[in-house]
């Protein structure tokens, strides 16, 4: 069990809070900058991959889980950020220009689309955003000029000045150069004051109101931030799978997003991270699990939605707070071992809301 | 105390109607520099919707709200509070799944100096706001003996602690007029002590008025300056609360009319 000794209150602010944090997360970065030279070019892919849900996990992960708005059309965002990028780069334009662009030009859609969560909660916000997630969709589609509708989009590699990105290793690390640096400016904005309203409103927005919180100003910032991670995901997508087709951008997209975050932990920025691990190694493991089976369930054409479904169903009952909860636990137990009891992590029920307000 | 003798808030013939309900009727009242003032009344009299209309999460029907000269019904709800107004609620309005600290530190939202790109790249002058006022949350922790509960979540506390921190949350606003939405309610007596004590130096060490909503009335009494009693809506005393103790109307809004007792008696065999 560790004891932090506190002498100052910017131990507060620290993001590494002790010396285990700072030796943990720097053998992580170590590890992570070392990878292209310890694993195989199919498994950097697919780490490059993880990185890149990460940030739109990061994202989402900051509008679901610490605004308490759920959007079940994330994958719009994805989107206008993959073609945004793609239509750039292909033009010619810096890749780090178009980057820009991409998040900017999501983030003034997610502007948009945080309108109706200033009137709508809960349910509501998931269809209003899922309607729009149809939208865009059909946008992609049917915009061919730009799009190359449902023919597909080939994507040039990322270019500056005549040199390009077009190895695996270049590419995956600037998504881990990204992915840092979106990690470091979700963290900041959660230990300032623009990320604790953020918090303020998921809890309680009528008292976050007396607060002096702004809660149309806050929650389409919310948006704003979490559809320019999108987008800046996005974008890094568009490079690394190098052909987009709208149906990249449907339901299924945004439902694999939300599952992501819900399973990785609502409410911790580790579980975005987390969560894009599981749904990338997860059909891995289902193609490896696949010949294990009998034929008529191994071969069964809707074996990984069914798979997942059983997960969320599962991480819902038994572990709400996600893969990051589970964590906790167990890093609990060995750290007071042998003291851990089951019901540390139980929440107490409190039937004190008051619903008059609503 | 201050010398200035114009009311901090004052109510004019303050309106409400939900539907067929009319939850206030042609309320007024005067506020006084530095005083505790008590609105008192039976459940459902009206109390907390006179609340929520200075707090403006409802919008009278009719009638003003005068706060430091400035007419409050023309402000949005989120302005309320840098005006210089904090409250309470009657069943606590936490951030359940933040720790006490964080909670306090929401409290200072309205004095917030930092901007969303500061705040992203946590620049230095955001660090600086930021330890700021840690040290401004950490004076009212230490007023009202937090210490203990600082980083706990406000989920694993008992109820009698939620209610100091909720009271703490509101001085950290650093408010001119301070609104106690039932502040003993579920405390037990130890509890409903101290807070009076918090109230009592609440008001003499930052001298902060205080317009609260309360049923104990030995705590009315021990705290407050001017009581209002309400029932159904409407204004039925004011005064000193000796006297509006006393007063019939209060008398038989509570306990029923003394005059006719026949709705009690036995109907005889």
């Amino acid at each position: 069990m560790r004891f932090t000794f506190k002498t100052r209150y910017e131990q507060d602010l620290n993001l590494a809070k002790h010396g285990g944090h700072r030796f943990w997360y720097s053998l992580l970065l170590l590890v992570l900058a070392a990878s292209p030279w310890l694993i195989s070019e199919y498994a950097l892919a697919q780490l490059t991959f993880v990185l890149i849900y990460g940030i739109v996990g990061l994202g989402l992960m900051l509008l679901a889980g610490f605004t308490g708005l759920f959007s079940i059309g994330h994958a719009a965002f994805l989107g206008v950020g993959a073609y945004t990028e793609a239509v750039l780069v292909n033009a010619g334009l810096p890749f780090p220009l178009a980057l820009a662009a991409a998040a900017m030009l999501s983030a003034a859609v997610g502007v948009v689309v945080g309108l109706p969560a200033l009137r709508v909660k809960g349910m509501y916000l998931g269809i209003s955003t899922m309607a729009f997630g149809f939208i865009v969709a059909e946008v992609f589609a049917r915009w061919e000029s730009l799009t190359g509708g449902n023919a597909g989009l080939h994507v040039k590699a990322p270019q500056i000045f005549g040199w390009a990105l077009d190895s695996g290793v270049e590419f995956y690390f600037l998504c881990l150069l990204l992915a840092v640096g979106s990690t470091l400016a979700v963290l900041n904005l959660l230990r300032a004051p623009t990320g604790r309203a953020f918090v303020a409103i998921r809890d309680s927005e009528i008292s976050a109101q007396s607060m002096g919180i702004h809660l149309a100003y806050y929650k389409t910032l919310s948006f704003a931030v979490s559809a320019a991670l999108a987008g800046l995901g996005g974008a890094l997508y568009a490079h690394m799978i190098k052909f987009l087709s709208p149906d990249q951008f449907d339901i299924i997209q945004s439902i694999d997003l939300l599952l992501m975050v819900v399973i990785g932990g609502l409410g911790s920025v580790h579980g975005a991270f987390l969560g894009a691990i599981f749904l990338i190694t997860m059909p891995q493991l289902i193609g490896a699990g696949k010949g294990l089976l009998p034929d008529a369930i191994g071969q069964a054409p809707g074996l990984k939605a069914a798979v997942y479904g059983i997960v969320l169903i599962a991480f819902v009952l038994f572990e709400p707070m996600g893969l990051y909860g589970r964590w906790l636990k167990v890093r609990t137990f060995f750290s007071i071992f042998p003291f851990y009891r089951r019901g540390m992590f139980k929440r107490q029920k409190s039937f004190q809301k008051s619903d008059r307000l609503r | 105390m201050s010398t200035d003798t114009t009311p901090l808030l004052s109510a004019r013939e303050l309106s409400v109607r939900f539907g067929g309900v009319l939850a206030v009727n042609q309320v007024s009242f005067d506020v006084r520099r530095g005083e505790v003032f008590t609105l008192i009344g039976p459940n459902g009299a009206g109390k907390t919707t006179v609340f929520n209309l200075i707090s403006r999460i409802y919008t009278p029907t009719g009638g003003s709200i005068h706060f430091d000269g400035i007419e409050l019904t023309q402000r949005a709800a989120h302005e309320v509070a840098s005006m210089g107004v904090a409250r309470t609620f009657q069943n606590i309005e936490l951030f359940e799944h933040a720790s006490v600290l964080q909670n306090l530190l929401i409290g200072r939202h309205t004095h917030r100096r930092s901007g969303f790109w500061a705040d992203l790249m946590f620049t230095a002058s955001a660090r600086k706001a930021a330890l700021h006022d840690r040290e401004q949350v950490e004076r009212v922790i230490d007023f009202l003996d937090l210490q203990h509960h600082r980083d706990t979540l406000i989920a694993g506390l008992p109820y009698g602690v939620r209610k100091v921190v909720e009271l703490a949350r509101a001085l950290c606003v650093e408010p001119q007029l301070l609104l106690l939405d039932e502040p003993s309610s579920g405390l037990n007596v130890e509890e409903t002590d101290d807070m009076a004590y918090w109230i009592h130096d609440i008001r003499r060490e930052y001298g902060i008025t205080v317009l609260m909503v309360e049923h104990d009335m030995s705590l009315v009494s021990k705290v407050s300056d001017r009581v209002l009693a309400m029932n159904q809506g409407e204004v039925l005393a004011q005064g000193s609360p000796a006297e509006v103790q006393v007063h019939p109307g209060v008398i038989e809004a509570y306990l029923g009319s003394t005059h006719d007792l026949s709705s009690l008696r036995r109907p005889s065999a």
